[in-house]
Order: C-alpha cells, then structure tokens, then sequence
C-alpha cells in the first residue's frame, strides 16, 4: 500500500518548455495527485541570450534595438526607460511635442500589450473567439505604428532627445478612427468574455494578498490587482503624466478575476490618456539636438517607468567611455514570476494555466 | 436485374455505400461549416482560396493528410496504439444503420434502435482511453482518465432525459417515434431537449467540455501523438458523432424527416445541421469548465434535473 502511495506522490509533469500555454520557454514542473497540483518548480533561462553582458560590448546607441526584445509587446515602453535613463545622465531637456508623442506611443503600446494579455488569457481558458475580436483592434494599432516607426512590433523609434520621427496626418487619421471604435469593442469584447463559465474559472483562484505584494516585490496589474495601489505614473509622475488626469484601477480581493479586471480597466485608462495627450499635443520640434557619439559622464544612473506589465528600472553605470560598463535591468515580469510557486499547490492543472496567465510574462524579458 | 435488387446481399451493399458516402461528404461539409462559422464570429473570412468559398477546403486537407508519414513513436504499446482510432471510429459507422432519414431511407429500422444508437456511442470511449493509455505519455493518459470520467457522468443524463421522450412515444423504435411526432416532442419535452443538448456536447468533448483535449492544459489529449491520417480518423469521428448526436436530437424532438412541401430527406437535414450549427455555435462563444466543475454540473444539477423531468412526465401522462 505504501509503495503505491510513494508513485502517487511522484507523478510529475513537465509543462513547457514547449507547451501551448506557458507563453515560450517557460518550465514549470508539477507534481501532481490526480487532477490536483500538490507542488511546483517553475524552470527558467531557456532563452537566456546574456544581453546584460552583452551590452558592455556595444555603444550606447547599438543598445537601443535591443531594448525593444526583451518585452516584444510593450517594447516602446522598454526604449523608454533606457533613453530616459540615458537623458537623464547628459541632463538634457526633451521638447514638449517629444514628451507627448511618448505618452502617446507609450500608451497605444500598453493597450496593444493588454489587449494581447486578454486574448492569450482566454485562449488559456479555452475560448477562442475573444483572441481574434481584441486582435483586430491590435492590428489597427500595429498599422499606427508602423505608420509612424516603419515596424509593427520592435519598433527602436526613442532617441536620446526627442523621437526618430514626426506623427504623420495619416496616423492622425488612424488614431481618431481607432479611439472610435474601440470603446465599443471593449465592452462588446467584455460582454463576450465574461459569461458564467468565465467567472465560475477564473473568481476565487491564485489570491495574491498585500503582503505578498511587498515581499515578492510584484509590480503593475499584478499588484493593483491586490489593491495595492503603485503605479509609477501616478506615485513618480514622469514626462507629463502629472498634467493628465487619470485614474489607477484596482482590485479587491487579489485573485485571477480582478488581475483581469484591473487591465480591462486600465485599457480604458489609457484611451482617456491618449485623448488627452492628443488635445494637448504642442506644435515645435519633435527632438532636441543631442551628440553624435553618446558618452554617458561617469557615474550610476538609474531610471524607472511603468511598463504594461509593472516597474521597469533600467540602471546604467559608466566609466565615461561609449560603453557602458555595467547594463542591469530591473524587470517586471520576473519579479511577478516569482510569485508563481508560491500560488499553484492546491490548485487543479486546469488553474495553473489560468493562474499562470494572469500572471502575465513575456519570457524572453524574464531570461534576458 | 430484378432478382438481385431484392436479395439481402444487394441490400447490405448498398447500404454501406450509402452509410460511407453520408459519412465522408458529411465529415468533409462538417468541417468546413465550423471553419466558416467559426470565422464569422471570430471577424474574419475562414477559408476562402480553394473552391467557392473555401468549398473544397476540407477534402484538400484530407488529401494531405493522407500523404503523410504514419509515425509511432518509440515506447508506445505497439498493438493498441494503431488499434485505438478505429476503434474510436467504427462506433460512429455503427451508429448510422439506425438514423431514420426519411421514411424508407434507413438502414435497418431496429424495434430497439434507439438502445442500440446508445449503447454503441459507449464503445467509442474504450478507443478513446486505449489511445490515451498506448501512447505512453502523461497528457494523454490524463485526456484518457478525464474523458472516461466525463463519458460516465455524462450518459446518464442523455438516457434519463430520451426516457421522457420513450415514455410518451412508448416505443424505442425510432421511426415509430417520428410518426407519433404530430406536435414535436421539443414542445412537450422542453426540458429533456435542453439536457440532451448539453449532455451530448459534453459526450462530443467539444468546449465548453472539451477538458480530455483541453489544448491549453493538456496539449491535445489523448490524440496527442497521434499523427497523420490516424490523427485524421479521430478527427473525422468527432465530426461524424456530431451529425449524429445532431440527427437523433432532429429524430428524437423535431419530428424527424417531417415537414411541409420539400421531401422529407430534406427536412432532415436542415433540422440536423440546424442543431450542429447550435453545437458550433456554442463551442465559439464559451470557455472551457474545469473538470471538477464539470462533474459537479453533472452530477449535482444535470442529473436531479432529469430525474425531476421524468418524473413530472410520468405524472402529467398518468393523469391525463
């Protein structure tokens, strides 16, 4: 009796690396009785590229493609910390017009991010249909983007100083039709998604309580989700996120439920944003000269902005040459990742995947 | 020419031909169908570069999936392992000599028919747990224990809510049943109608209970390593069952081939595909249950609502 007992205990399942819903590379090892998750090892670095020692090796400017694949979704907002980290050592003052045309970037790539998330999520649940109707709305962003940047996705348009390009009247026309209709598709998409099935799986698994916020150090929806409210934009305002008005959804409880909540929320957020960044966009100059050849005065800098999917810190350290002598990231998806053991025992194998997708991680931004 | 129109051995041939020739150009129909549907409610087109619309889709995949290579992976059960898709497969075949498409148009009119119809539905799932089982693999012995599971749970509310049907029919003769079909049993029998439904896409594994090859958990289930025209087989026997459960609910609560103006094979196909497209419908619009969720479905509501159906029918019919 005792020995089967023993291979009850030992039957282990290896999801990932390259399985449908652990979102790439991802491992995690469960060890399970029956339908139920008794424990978890999660496994990383199989896209581990060493681009933090890499760095040392480019100049400042080689540097800035590279930003964009770490998180390949919300990658504008990742050339937005390394360039604000890098403004911040030369001490130079961007225009207006360039702070506004990053928020708006900034924030049509959080909805794209978002947007993504819920169709990912729901095709971990098992429905389809609301991946394709929340991707056409992706899609039209994709076009504004390439519009604008020349690239749908990895779109290396920051520049120390200001932005690689001018918004274009076809753009302008792209976005007011996008900000037209994608209320709508929110609620319709919404209406879809959130039948009995939907909240019968998703309320009251993966809690996160305040105090595991703190300790594990989660960031952005992840934590909101918890009602714990931290978002950079509000707490640190940088660029001109103090002169628009918006507000920091939060959840309640902290389980799958309000995680996808809060980015529903924050998708509506952030269309307020682009709204009024656009009535405020200033006329002038959409970049400041900066130097040819970028070297950073010695010295630590270090820069923080909220990402789609929480705090990223970009810290730099230079010896005064054109590269960098130390590159560290600060990621948010790591971070949130850390949590994940710590939720799965006791869940069944159908809430791994609902709970690993609320989680949210883009993995080659975890294993860098 | 006469003599062999009448012999028994004519008949059986004909029959086959007739019974494969519904089955593939249904199979190939099926899945272009929800291809199509499913693309309207997901706002794109669906196939559309090979014939009409996409009209021969279906058959071109099939070609090619025939022209692929049948691998068996190493550490499989070599003898249940080639064996589990047909016998997932030929059930569905079976299933067909009951289906009254019309009046004449039926392969044997069984005065058990429709025990029979249920009885062979069963077999399917020993294919199914015999290919989870065989293929050595962890997904697809979990895809093979969730389906036995769901398959058990699920027949007894599909026969608990026929049994109302049967009580007011007082046959298990199908074309008995169909002819005694003056006001659709649908109208009689709201209640088993909507059970039926439910249980028989639950029996189908298509979501909302498609948990034995929830591919986002499971990978694909049980058919996880199967490939190739085995893969194709599974594949073509989930259609099939689909027109079937389909044709019996058509059989069963909407009066069979019956119907005004167009000939009665007709009628019962667009009351068939009527009730898949229902089927499709519902598998586009819906999450997947988790499996402990499914069975408390089941057996804590589906089951007393049935019993309770039965019992209001026997009442209503003693009385009146």
């Amino acid at each position: 009796m005792d020995t089967v007992k023993e291979i009850k205990k030992d039957f282990f399942i290896n999801m990932g690396p390259q399985h449908p819903s652990t979102h790439g590379v991802l491992r995690v090892v469960l060890n399970v009785e029956g339908e139920r998750v008794l424990s978890s090892e999660t496994v990383l670095g199989y896209a581990h590229r060493g681009v933090e020692k890499m760095a040392e090796s480019k100049t400042y400017v080689q540097m800035m493609p590279v930003m964009d694949r770490f998180d390949y979704v919300s990658s504008m907002l990742f050339e937005w910390g390394y360039v604000g980290a890098m403004e911040r050592a030369l001490g130079i003052k961007i225009p207006e017009r360039a702070e506004y045309i990053r928020v708006i970037m900034g924030e049509l790539n959080r909805i794209a991010s978002h947007l993504l998330w819920v169709g990912a999520f729901l095709l971990d649940l098992g429905a389809f249909t609301p991946f394709l109707w929340v991707f056409d709305a992706r899609e039209r962003i994709m076009d504004m983007f390439e519009e604008v940047t020349g690239q749908r996705m990895t779109n290396n348009y920051f520049r120390v100083g200001g932005v690689k390009d001018d918004l274009t009247p076809q753009f302008m026309k792209m976005l007011d039709e996008f900000l037209k209709m994608i209320r709508e598709r929110m609620k319709d998409t919404e209406e879809l998604i959130e039948s009995i099935i939907f909240l019968e799986r998703v309320k009251d698994i993966g809690f996160i309580t305040k105090e595991d916020v703190v300790n594990y150090s989660l960031t952005g929806p992840v934590a909101r989700g918890s009602g714990v409210s931290y978002d950079l934009r509000k707490n640190e305002p940088y660029s001109v996120y103090d002169k628009i008005d918006f507000e920091v959804p939060l959840g309640e409880k902290g389980d799958c439920y309000d995680r996808y909540k809060v980015r529903m929320k924050e998708v509506i957020q952030s269309v307020r944003i682009v709204e009024q960044a656009l009535n405020l966009l200033p006329e002038g100059p959409y970049a400041e000269k900066a130097p040819k050849v970028i070297k950073l005065p010695e010295g630590e800098y270090y820069n923080a902005v909220e990402t789609s999917r929480g705090l990223l810190g970009v810290y730099l350290q230079s010896d005064g040459s054109t590269k960098p002598a130390r590159f560290k990231l600060r990621d948010p998806a790591f971070s949130n990742l850390s949590i994940l053991d710590k939720l799965l025992p006791g869940n069944k194998i159908s809430d791994v995947v609902a709970i690993l997708g609320s989680i949210d991680v883009v993995i080659p931004e975890i294993d860098r | 020419m006469a003599a062999l129109t009448g012999s028994i051995f004519f008949n059986i041939i004909l029959s086959i031909i007739g019974v494969m020739a519904v089955f593939t150009i249904n199979a190939l129909f099926a899945v272009w169908l929800e291809r199509k549907v499913s693309a309207h409610i997901q706002l794109r087109l669906g196939p559309m570069e090979v014939g009409f619309h996409g009209a021969i889709q279906s058959a071109a995949d099939g070609i090619k999936l025939i022209g692929k290579e049948i691998i068996t992976p190493q550490g499989v059960d070599k003898k249940l392992f080639p064996l589990a898709p047909y016998l997932v497969f030929f059930p569905s075949l079976l299933m067909f000599v009951v289906i009254p498409f019309s009046e004449k148009l039926q392969v044997q009119d069984l005065n058990i028919g429709l025990l029979y119809f249920f009885s062979i539905s069963c077999i399917a799932t020993i294919g199914i747990f015999m290919a989870g089982w065989a293929s050595n693999n962890k997904y697809s012995l979990m895809g093979a224990v969730r389906s036995i599971a769901q398959s058990i749970a699920y027949e007894i509310p599909i026969i608990l809510s026929i049994l109302g049907v049967i009580i007011i029919a007082q046959s298990l003769k199908l074309s008995d049943i169909v002819a005694r079909q003056d006001i659709w049993f649908l109208v009689l029998q709201p209640v088993a109608f909507i059970i039926y439904i439910i249980a028989a896409i639950a029996e189908l594994n298509r979501t909302p209970f498609d948990i034995p090859e929830a591919e986002s958990e499971l990978v694909a289930g049980f058919h996880t390593e199967y490939s190739g025209m085995r893969f194709a087989i599974f594949f073509m026997a989930e259609y099939t069952n689909m027109f079937l459960v389909a044709a019996m609910a058509t059989t069963l609560f909407l009066g069979g081939w019956r119907g005004p103006i167009l000939p009665p094979v007709v009628w019962f196909f667009i009351k068939t595909y009527a009730i898949v497209f229902l089927i499709i419908w519902v598998r586009w619009a819906f999450p997947r249950l988790r499996p402990d969720q499914l069975m408390n479905f089941c057996w804590k509501f589906l089951i007393p609502l049935a019993l309770l159906n039965l019992l209001v029918t026997t009442f209503v019919l003693k009385l009146f």
